[in-house]
């Protein structure tokens, strides 16, 4: 598993893995943002937990066709699949190799791009808190959904349409509790759901992504 | 004597074969008689005018919209389990009916909720939740229409339909705890002494037992649409193996 888990890193990190292609993506977008809405930093910083939670969302959901693809195309999935690792563990294995390179840079940037939406200082710890708890989850989500479209000829957009109403619970909860942190307000309770979603996900979601990754290599 | 005897194409199409003419049939006087009776013979609410008549529509496709994924969610669980083709079909064939009526259900609920709220949509917890059931029909669908291989479809579209259904769930919970609502309560449920005024409630019944008729010979129609285009298939597969 280890071994796995140190390949698929290296792969990342190394040319033409797409490591940081999330991170830039992440910042392009909040850069936009003040385009779109107009640059007055009292609606900047009302919507600042939300929009950096979209776009960390979106930055994730972009890298997750890379999880199988390639390893589908150069047959490197028919070996996990046969070897003695079981495959829930493989998915598992994924997911995190997916979270270290994705979720947890994007967790560590957006307090820096806090800074550009002008997020109040309170907000800080919050945002960075729910992503941290927030993104697991979203990793595991988005793992189930590439192997199920693993199979599927340029799924991207398909597998889009499959994840992001499966993102709905864990948004909601991880905007909640950075949009109370900005506000000074009472977390505990949004907090507490959205680690519950993030603990489910990571215990459940592997045996599904596994399932559907041997239906697709039957 | 089983269910599971109709898990046999051949046995399904001969009983629904003879069922639909009749499901029409009392689909049609349903409907007619529950949405005449409603639209023209029941008075206008003291507040609402007439407004209020547009339940006839909205309360029996949301209970559908809903019912049908539940029907959905059984039949990929039979597929999984049993492995009847017939079940997976099913499934296939009842995804568009339940997304229609889910769309008729946000369509009829934005046009009465704009003059009696004020607004053609608001980020009720309601609302909302349908809208994600919306999109999960949508994904559910497009996943199908994605693969060709039957089977392989089939397989990969019921554990979609197994997960999107406790994301489903959670999402209406989130939702709740996001907005506050501003949808009235559940309009109908087997315990209440009265749910709405009698006036209302017995048209709305023969209305609800209409659309339910129509669900299931929609379903019925498209499962053995899906019967025989299979079968095309497989003769057509036979065909050129013999001419080869």
């Amino acid at each position: 598993m280890i071994a796995l888990l140190a390949r698929d890193l290296r792969l990342s990190i190394r040319a033409g893995g797409g490591f940081g292609l999330a991170l830039a993506f992440f910042l392009i977008v909040v850069t936009l943002t003040p385009f779109a809405v107009g640059p007055n930093t009292a609606t900047l910083s009302l919507i600042a937990p939300g929009i950096l939670w979209l776009g960390a969302l979106l930055a994730c959901l972009l890298s997750l066709d890379r999880i199988f693809a390639l390893d589908w195309e150069d047959g490197a999935l028919d070996l996990v699949a046969t070897s003695p690792l079981p495959l829930e563990g493989a998915a598992a294995i994924k997911a995190a190799a997916h979270w270290l390179t994705t979720g947890l840079p994007l967790t560590l940037a957006a307090p820096a791009l806090g800074v550009l939406l002008n997020l109040p200082p309170q907000g800080f710890v919050w945002l960075a808190l729910s992503l941290a708890l927030g993104t697991p989850a979203l990793s595991v989500i988005g793992t189930f959904g590439a192997a199920l479209t693993v199979g599927v000829k340029r799924g991207g957009l398909l597998m889009s349409l499959i994840v992001l109403p499966l993102y709905v619970p864990t948004l909601i909860f991880g905007a909640e509790v950075a949009r109370r942190g900005a506000e000074a307000q009472a977390t505990a309770t949004p907090l507490a759901a959205l680690a519950a979603i993030s603990l489910a996900c990571v215990a459940l979601l592997p045996f599904a992504a596994a399932a559907a990754l041997r239906v697709n290599l039957r | 004597m089983s269910i599971w005897e109709y898990a046999n194409p051949t046995k399904f199409m001969r009983v629904t074969g003879v069922a639909l003419p009749w499901l029409w049939a009392l689909t049609a006087v349903c409907l007619t008689v529950g949405l005449t009776w409603g639209f023209f013979f029941t008075p206008d609410d003291f507040r609402q005018g007439s407004t209020v008549k547009i339940i006839y529509l909205h309360v029996p496709s949301a209970l559908m919209g809903i019912n049908a994924w539940l029907m959905m969610l059984a039949t990929s669980l039979i597929w999984l389990i049993r492995r009847h083709h017939v079940s997976a079909l099913a499934a296939k064939a009842a995804a568009p009916v339940g997304a229609t009526f889910t769309l008729i259900a946000l369509a009829t609920g934005a046009l009465w909720g704009q003059p009696m709220w004020g607004t053609w949509w608001e980020w009720d917890p309601r609302l909302t939740s349908f809208l994600v059931l919306f999109l999960f029909y949508l994904g559910y669908m497009a996943l199908w229409a994605a693969i060709e291989d039957p089977d392989t479809a089939a397989d990969l579209t019921s554990v979609l339909c197994l997960v999107g259904s406790v994301f489903a769930v959670l999402s209406r919970y989130a939702l709740v705890f996001w907005n506050q609502g501003l949808h009235q309560g559940a309009s109908l449920s087997l315990d209440a002494e009265e749910n709405v005024a009698d006036v209302f409630w017995y048209p709305l019944l023969v209305c609800i037992a209409g659309f339910v008729l129509l669900f299931v010979a929609l379903v019925f129609l498209r499962t053995r649409t899906e019967i025989r285009a299979r079968r095309i298939k497989a003769l057509e597969t036979r065909a050129r193996i013999s001419a080869a």
